[in-house]
């Protein structure tokens, strides 16, 4: 948990875990957590989509909690701990991530970051979703290619359970 | 994007926030920052500091007192308020917060900012019009309380002034309630809703067809009583990209009727 801070401050100094690693940079204050990610900790795995909260591309889990990268300033998460997808796998794709890859789940990519973010939380949460309890644990994370369909089956195989052709 | 320079403080109680708006001219609360962060990149609001509520314990948490009302801390994310064993004291709180926008956004969004906001198409002022919740809000010169009903001044305006804070929502005990809307997409911005609630007499309230929460008091609860009491009201909603001024009068009949038989259906329940 972060320090208080009494006086206003234009900057400060920012320090926070990232998928294990601990990082301290000078941050402004209207800097957003995205842009920490991406520009300063050169972590580009987290996209910016629609950068108003729509899309979902942004999400990352911080202190085990799913939010949205592109509506928190990157001076909140001050002695926090993140998760990004450049966390996911260790030497080889995380199950989640072969499972994508097995089942087609992604046609440009652009929202797989945030999908697989959204199903990592949801699969800590919940081991063995419904298909309906993958379509709200996604909703809030849009596809532009709208190759829903897949995804939730990718994320109930990666659950180990059985999914149809 | 690139927000305008701002500052920013993290106090850790409610007295040092209430210190730091005070001190700061153009400084503003941020709570959960899923509103104000995006009209914040639209350059429609720019404060100079931001005092950011995160930090300060005394306004999250969500208490049931052993009468059944409830003490719901500002700060409590819609997440939390959905998840809290106290909170189904109250079923449609819950029930309501679960479809204000995405699971990110309710895991940051809070319950005191849905309110605060006071956007006409958001979830919880009709609802909190509708079971007569009482807010506390605290300021400079002390602590007042300001029924829910009198507390939505106008788009963006509440009874909280510059320098203030809401500080707790107190929610009597109660289970007949409804709500009801017709959103863009499954669980998006509402085009229009109506919360209602039969606790004693009944009590409709709308949104998103004036700029704050609009009371409606038929005199019965079956849907033609209701939808007559919202025609006498003669509503003159706004038109948007969403839906005409004539669609959503039309919708006010249809939610208000919707959210009255299901609060009317639990009653005794």
């Amino acid at each position: 948990m972060a320090a208080d801070r009494l006086a206003p401050a234009q900057a400060s100094r920012v320090t926070v875990e990232v998928n294990g690693t601990t990082y301290e940079r000078e941050v402004e204050s209207r800097r957003l957590l995205i842009h920490l990610l991406r520009d300063d900790l050169d972590l580009t795995g987290s996209h910016v989509g629609c950068d108003t909260g729509n899309c979902g591309a942004c999400s990352v889990i911080l202190d085990g909690t799913l939010v949205k990268s592109c509506m928190l300033l990157a001076v909140q998460v001050d002695g926090s701990s993140i998760e990004t997808v450049e966390g996911l796998a260790e030497g080889e794709l995380s199950p989640l991530q072969q499972a994508f890859s097995d089942h087609h789940a992604l046609q440009c990519g652009y929202c797989t970051p945030g999908m697989l973010m959204s199903a990592t939380a949801l699969l800590r949460e919940n081991p063995t979703p419904s298909d309906d309890e993958i379509a709200n644990a996604i909703q809030g994370n849009i596809c532009r290619c709208t190759g829903y369909w897949n995804i939730v089956k990718a994320v109930k195989a990666a659950s180990g359970q059985e999914v149809g052709e | 994007m690139l927000l305008r320079e701002v500052g920013y403080a993290r106090p850790r109680t409610t007295d040092e926030a209430l210190g730091l708006l005070a001190e700061y001219e153009g400084a503003r609360p941020l709570a959960g920052g899923q509103t104000l962060i995006n009209v914040m990149k639209a350059r429609a609001a720019a404060p100079d500091v931001l005092v950011d509520l995160n930090g300060i314990a005394e306004l999250k948490g969500v208490e049931l007192g052993s009468d059944g009302t409830l003490e719901i801390g500002p700060m409590t994310t819609t997440s939390e308020l959905i998840a809290a064993q106290e909170a189904r004291a109250r079923p449609i709180l819950g029930e309501v917060c679960s479809q204000i926008a995405d699971l990110q956004v309710r895991n940051r969004g809070t319950v005191g900012g849905n309110i605060c906001a006071s956007d006409p198409t958001n979830h919880l002022p009709p609802v909190m019009v509708a079971i007569g919740a009482r807010m506390t809000i605290a300021g400079p010169s002390g602590e007042r309380t300001v029924p829910a009903d009198e507390f939505f001044l106008g788009v963006y305006m509440t009874a909280v002034g510059p320098g203030e804070l809401l500080t707790k929502v107190t929610v009597p005990p109660g289970r007949s309630d409804g709500f009801s809307s017709v959103a863009v997409g499954k669980d998006g911005t509402c085009i229009a809703n109506a919360a209602a609630s039969a606790n004693g007499g009944l009590r409709v309230v709308l949104g998103c067809v004036a700029a704050v929460p609009e009371v409606i008091r038929p005199d019965g609860t079956d849907a033609e009583a209701v939808r007559s009491a919202v025609r006498a009201a003669e509503l003159t909603p706004p038109g948007d990209v969403h839906g005409s001024s004539e669609y959503r009068r039309a919708l006010a009949e249809v939610v208000a009727a919707r959210a009255t038989a299901q609060a009317t259906e639990r009653v005794g329940g």
